[in-house]
């Protein structure tokens, strides 16, 4: 069990920058992986953790290249062998799981065929052998009936289901280590927890070591035996998962762990200030100094060494560390925030709305009308009171982002109506709207690089809106820019960069900035969170609460991430396949009795706890369609009662919580099963 | 790896970025050979009148296909004209045609291709449609009966020249367009209820100019080469004004006992379209556009 099988020496990966000066992304990294042991690998964007993954099956990206250091397998340097000795090594010795698995498949050939590509390159059997051992290795990563998956496409398959043929094609040259990039980070909550169920119990049953890079650290927690954490190119923590997790003696791994939300707290996390500097940009000093709170003038000038403290089994690469040592018990709190008036008026009405995306035949087209009896967002009601935070929860495919899309105008509604202050009916068609009405609702979304022109400045993006509902111009245009900026706490000197200058905090800041700037009063938010980092996560979640309770906004949030939304809401409504589920104060619909589908999703979010596990009662089914009739969950529902479900719609039912839950079982009877 | 991982906190100005592309552009060979040659040929049409050593139309039976000598240094033409007079002038015409005809191609081919992107829907499809009927024209019988109704005129030319070549930037713009149409920050500037005008000049322009920039210059050498056939088929310029295509099509029945008449004029066309060409290719790298990877329309 202690024998080592990889190690990592004094290992800098850098590149030459255009005035030649060299700049390190890795910076004397040293680790070493035990045999049957699982290693993750945490970090956020830009810390150097795939890097040092790749670095560890002997590759190294185009344009970086090793400066100093060693990569060890079985005492031989990967970094020194030819790519004929390397060729021998991958996917027999070391193989790799990709993050996309649906990327990595190709597209025209047969799963069966690409396992089998694997088996030739990587065993000696023959073909009836291999035959045999493909349905074999499908059976281990729990595809349904292996004898025909082998022949459907990648296409064919959901994604959950590809990341497993990924992992049967990783599995196929028996390797002694495995290296997993990001293997979960693209697929929905429910499924990620079942591979991740799956990879632990490979691990356990063939002895695979395994390297499991994440920026998740509750997906590290479920599979990890040890947990490295990197910052800024270098290792800052090293230690059994479990210590790292609970008493984590980094003050970047504390305030990491203190900025990622949890679903057993209401309220907004802490946030970290400030964001990881840049590669090249560290002279002297700890990385770390500018955003920590321990911080002390010798940080400042000296860098400290990883130290090894013997009664924890921990490499800490901190000065003060005592400081953190019993003091982790304030892991779990949060900032309170203020909630809503709950009298407060109706501000958006959503009555009977459905929308689809069918294709309008010939003739439906000459009368107007979209002739679709299932469509993919069917009979949502929902009342928005002003100055709340609604979120919308549920899976890729729920139709959340649908329902925003059509409140913010661009798409059109099939049925219903969206009535906004005094039961005005707002026009599905964008162009009928009237400009007032467009100022009041404005979108954030998810991804901050796609969402600001590249080719403008800060000052010409914040412009934009001014110009177009206020009319500002020069001076005063300008005023309220700065105001802007520093409403969103970005200093006036933001206002003559372009967004590739700012990290991805500060572009969703701008972005904020931006909805902020038409003074709206409802802001849709779609999934603004989840292209960033946690300890960016935090900072924004706090900002746009901060931003809500100085100026009264109402907040339409969309997200996927049940924790995220505990955070930040008053009030959940949770989606299925485009139906509403359960609609209720966001702390009841936390607490049980729920609905059978919120049942599913919280008990798949994973904490950042290696103590709470998973629980996996459905199993991860992806539908394509929702059911014509019945009960929208009745094709994955654990709790299905019987043909009532596939045949009639769940009623509504309130709780004594007072939130609302679709479903055919007695609410009561409900709430003792979940007991 | 990617330069701008250390962000540069300078911001530069206009000129400062003009001049910055043309650095990297002359820093490779290929660049710098092409953006020497479009200049000497640039300054070449400039100064040509006052520095000719001869009147380019004068006559003379005395010196009829003389070979290159110290006092004619390209020879003389079947009329006794100086051939190396002839040709320093001879692309001043087709140069101008040529840029002006590229700038009317990229204002209305550029402008449409955004267009059609943005709407997309039945204008779309209605225009791209005729775009791709006149593409399936061949251009030169089109423009032969174009100019044969409406004369050789410079002022016929150069909007004739800027329609036909300006179909195919029609299509690059639109491809353009439709890889910004989709990213957020439009769908934005939609919700926020901007006209399309504004859509356009604001948000997509910014985003597709370098792309529509680099297909111009691509499509001047072509038309170049496409004026220089119109000339050499007699529908050009009018003689004696001297012209490059002109002077080949004079010349080529000569070519196997007075090679120098054809070969100077050759030599002026083929230096500037592969000037022209090896100018555009180092813009495009120095933009960050890979056209290798774009097909061509």
């Amino acid at each position: 069990m202690n024998e080592i099988i990889e190690s990592v020496k004094n290992l800098s990966i850098g590149f030459n920058s255009q005035k030649g000066k060299q700049i390190s992304i890795l910076r004397n990294v040293s680790t070493n992986i035990k045999k049957g042991e699982t290693v993750g690998i945490v970090g956020e964007s830009g810390s150097g953790k795939s890097t040092l993954a790749l670095a560890m099956m002997g590759y190294i990206k185009q344009g970086l290249f090793p400066l100093k250091g060693e990569c060890l397998f079985k005492s031989e340097d990967l970094l020194k062998m030819s790519s004929r000795q390397l060729e021998k090594i991958r996917g027999r010795k070391i193989a790799m799981i990709p993050q996309n698995a649906g990327q990595a498949l190709t597209p025209n050939l047969k799963i069966g065929y690409q396992i089998d590509e694997a088996l030739r390159l990587h065993t000696d059997l023959n073909k009836t052998e291999r035959d045999k051992k493909i349905s074999e290795l499908l059976n281990k990563v729990r595809l349904p009936s292996p004898e025909t998956m082998a022949f459907r496409y990648p296409h064919e398959l959901s994604g959950g289901q590809q990341q497993r043929v990924a992992v049967a094609m990783a599995l196929a040259g028996k390797p002694d280590l495995l290296l997993l990039d990001e293997p979960t980070t693209g697929l929905d909550v429910t499924t990620q927890a079942h591979v991740l169920e799956l990879l632990r119990f490979i691990a356990k049953d063939t002895g695979t070591s395994m390297i499991y890079v994440s920026h998740d650290l509750g997906a590290i927690a479920q599979v990890s035996d040890r947990i490295v954490v990197m910052y800024a190119g270098e290792i800052v923590l090293e230690g059994p998962a479990r210590k790292i997790l609970k008493e984590p003696i980094h003050p970047y791994t504390y305030g990491l762990l203190k900025s990622i939300p949890k679903l057993s707290l209401a309220g907004l996390p802490a946030s970290m200030p400030g964001s990881q500097p840049q590669p090249g940009s560290i002279n002297e000093g700890c990385s770390f100094y500018d955003r920590c709170n321990l911080a002390t003038d010798n940080c400042k000038k000296n860098s400290p060494d990883l130290e090894h403290i013997k009664e924890l089994d921990t490499n800490v690469r901190c000065f003060n560390y005592k400081e953190l040592i019993n003091q982790n018990n304030n892991l779990q709190t949060s900032i309170t925030k203020k909630s809503n008036n709950s009298e407060a008026n109706e501000v958006l009405k959503l009555k009977d709305v459905s929308i689809s995306y069918a294709k309008q035949k010939f003739f439906d087209q000459l009368l107007n009308k979209i002739s679709d009896q299932n469509p993919t967002v069917k009979n949502i009601n929902i009342d928005i009171k002003k100055g709340e935070t609604i979120a919308l929860v549920g899976e890729s495919g729920s139709g959340k982002s649908t329902i925003l899309k059509s409140i913010a105008g661009l798409l059109k509604t099939k049925d219903g109506q969206i009535k906004f202050e005094n039961d005005r009916i707002l026009s599905s068609d964008l162009k009928m709207r009237n400009p007032n009405d467009l100022r009041a609702i404005q979108l954030i979304f998810q991804n901050p690089d796609e969402s600001l022109n590249p080719n403008h400045t800060v000052e010409q993006i914040l412009s934009q809106p001014l110009k177009l509902y206020f009319n500002l111009s020069g001076e005063e245009l300008k005023k309220n820019i700065i105001d802007l900026l520093k409403k969103v706490r970005l200093g006036e000197f933001y206002m003559s960069r372009y967004p590739r200058q700012l990290s991805g905090g500060e572009k969703q800041r701008v972005a904020v900035a931006r909805a902020f700037a038409a003074k709206p009063d409802i802001i849709l938010c779609d999934e603004v969170t989840s292209a960033l980092d946690v300890s960016v996560q935090a900072a924004v979640l706090n900002l746009l609460q901060q931003l809500k309770e100085d100026l009264g906004t109402t907040y339409v949030f969309v997200s996927h991430d049940l924790a995220v939304v505990r955070a930040i809401s008053d009030r959940v409504a949770v989606l299925y396949q485009g139906r509403l589920c359960e609609i209720g104060p966001s702390q009841n619909v936390y607490k049980f009795p729920s609905h059978p589908y919120t049942e599913v999703l919280l008990g798949a979010v994973l904490e950042p706890d290696p103590d709470i596990k998973p629980k996996l009662v459905a199993e991860d089914i992806v539908e394509e369609k929702p059911p014509e009739k019945g009960c929208s969950f009745q094709g994955r529902c654990p709790r299905k009662i019987g043909d009532i479900c596939n045949s009639e719609v769940p009623p509504w039912q309130i709780g004594e919580n007072g939130n609302a839950i679709r479903c055919h079982i007695n609410i009561e009877e409900l709430a003792s099963l979940q007991q | 790896m990617e330069s701008n991982l250390i962000t540069e906190d300078k911001q530069k100005n206009k000129l400062e970025k003009a001049f910055e592309i043309l650095k990297t552009m002359a820093s490779k060979p290929s660049g710098l050979i092409g953006l020497t040659i479009v200049l000497f040929h640039v300054i070449l049409a400039l100064i040509s009148p006052y520095i000719a050593p001869y009147d380019y139309k004068a006559i003379s039976p005395n010196t009829m296909l003389l070979a290159p000598s110290a006092e004619h240094w390209f020879g003389t033409d079947s009329l006794g004209r100086d051939v190396f007079t002839r040709t320093i002038l001879g692309g001043r015409t087709a140069l101008t045609v040529t840029f002006f005809g590229s700038l009317i191609a990229l204002l209305w081919g550029g402008l449409l291709g955004i267009f059609c992107g943005l709407v997309g829907g039945k204008i779309d499809d209605v225009v791209m449609r005729v775009v791709d009927a006149f593409l399936s024209i061949p251009w030169i019988l089109a423009m032969l009966l174009i100019v044969s109704l409406l004369g050789t005129s410079t002022e016929v030319l150069i909007p004739a020249l800027g329609f036909f070549y300006g179909k195919g930037i029609v299509r690059v713009a639109r491809a353009a367009t439709h890889d910004v149409i989709a990213k957020d920050f439009i769908v934005s500037a939609r919700a926020r209820g901007h006209s399309n005008m504004s859509i356009i000049w604001n948000e997509i322009i910014p985003n597709v100019r370098d792309a529509i920039l680099v297909e111009g210059a691509m499509r001047w050498s072509w038309m170049l080469l496409g004026f220089s056939s119109l000339s050499f088929l007699g529908f050009g310029v009018s003689p004696p004004t001297p012209d490059w295509g002109l002077m080949i099509s004079n010349a080529r029945g000569l070519m196997s006992f007075a090679y120098w008449s054809v070969i100077a004029p050759i030599v002026g066309l083929s230096s500037l379209i592969i000037g022209i060409n090896l100018t555009a290719d180092a813009f495009a790298k120095a933009l960050g556009i890979d056209r290798s990877t774009k097909a061509p329309v």
